[in-house]
């Protein structure tokens, strides 16, 4: 319990995917206008990792990793098919959000209207698969873990983009000079607030 | 045309700095101007050769399923790109981690197919794919430039900050050690982008008074 409750907080706070890896910034940078719009790319962003992050887990530990396709026949035990990975993980992302577009769009309509537009864009979202490979990478232990991570990134993803466009939206009464407004000054304001989340890097349970 | 075709993404039409697309996998592999190089070299070889290869299918792919070929068009070289790496060149690789994968998801590589290859010849979009692959490698190099030189003293491993200005030898001088933390990746980026735009600017002034 105490491991699932340490993935989360690290994953929100101190491996934040925005802040420490840069991942999905380009829907970061291009959707955070304004709080709403970024508040509905930050919950679709949470929803594909709880659905996409357990599959792929399955997928690698049962099917992927050396050696796994033994239970099915003894003779496989030496087969390795992690070189297959990055084809296999996109694809399932791919497939799962277009599922999930399908599923939302028939029971759940409201939902469908705030999310509709964003989730064809998070097939590609770096964030996504750059949680499918994190996660191969440190070789979560169970399931549980899993979810905790994918929450945790999830969440994490959410409260930056959030933050960022509340900013935003106040920056834009204020007097930058004119390279530097949109793009520029959006960078330095997310350097800054990664500064500030830097703080958080002694985080431990 | 086709040396415009290669100059634009360079500068003017830069696709990190101008356009904001592939910032995503990259800006964690600057830290070091070594593994930074063996990035840009890699996505330059995956934006070329993806371009190339579905501008060649792009009349046969029907339009309903193309995101998913263009994925695993991609996905294959990337692969390829992976298992080469970690083949000859095994300590970069580690070094790089997921970010080679991540190559996948490069708003570069989708954008440019999307925007180019699926409507021009083979030969055109291998040269589009490659300016862009470089004109990404540009800005990657030039960060990794400025975070090596402050946060380590150093290019490409070589130190570059005699041995005695150090304060360990009696000098005055220290590493900055915020230049290796993420956030100052985020903030050479700004910085970069102002003076591109700057300079954009200054060039439309121009043509415009022209």
């Amino acid at each position: 319990m105490e491991q699932i409750i340490d993935i989360f907080v690290r994953s929100v706070f101190v491996e934040n995917m925005i802040f420490a890896y840069f991942l999905g910034m380009c829907s970061y940078l291009a959707v955070s206008k304004t709080v709403k719009t970024a508040s509905g790319l930050g919950l679709a962003v949470i929803f594909v990792l709880l659905i996409t992050l357990p599959v792929n887990y399955l997928l690698d530990r049962y099917v992927l990793s050396p050696g796994a396709l033994a239970q099915i026949n003894p003779a496989w035990a030496t087969v390795d098919l992690s070189f297959l990975s990055y084809i296999l993980f996109i694809a399932v992302i791919a497939a799962m959000v277009q599922l999930v577009e399908m599923v939302v769009e028939k029971y759940a309509p409201a939902l469908y209207n705030n999310l509709g537009i964003f989730l064809p864009l998070i097939a590609v979202n770096c964030a996504i698969l750059g949680g499918s490979l994190f996660m191969q990478e440190r070789a979560y232990q169970n399931i549980w873990q899993v979810l905790a991570f994918a929450l945790g990134s999830g969440f994490g993803w959410f409260l930056a983009i959030v933050s960022i466009a509340a900013i935003r939206e106040k920056l834009s009464y204020s007097n930058i000079p004119a390279p530097m407004r949109g793009l520029g000054i959006a960078f330095i304001i997310t350097g800054l607030m990664g500064i500030a989340f830097m703080s958080f890097m002694g985080i431990q349970f | 045309m086709n040396k415009r075709i290669f100059l634009d993404p360079l500068f003017k039409n830069n696709p990190v700095s101008v356009l904001a697309l592939g910032i995503c996998s990259a800006l964690a592999v600057t830290v070091k101007m070594e593994p930074a190089l063996v990035m840009a070299l890699s996505v330059t070889l995956v934006t070329g050769f993806s371009g190339f290869i579905l501008s060649l299918l792009r009349n046969t792919i029907p339009d309903r399923i193309r995101i998913i070929v263009q994925l695993i068009v991609i996905a294959t070289l990337v692969i390829l790109v992976d298992l080469i790496l970690k083949a000859f060149a095994y300590p970069i690789s580690k070094q790089l981690s997921v970010f080679v994968g991540l190559i996948i998801t490069n708003c570069i590589i989708m954008g440019r197919i999307e925007a180019f290859a699926l409507h021009n010849k083979p030969f055109p979009s291998l040269v589009d794919g490659i300016a862009n692959g470089l004109g990404y490698g540009i800005i990657l190099v030039a960060v990794s430039f400025f975070r090596e030189l402050f946060g380590s003293g150093t290019l490409m491993g070589y130190p570059l900050i005699p041995e005695k200005w150090y304060v360990a030898g009696g000098g005055f001088y220290e590493n900055n050690g915020l230049f290796i933390l993420p956030p100052m990746a985020l903030i050479v980026v700004g910085l970069i982008v102002w003076v591109f735009n700057a300079r954009n600017a200054k060039n439309d002034k121009k043509a415009w008074n022209k």
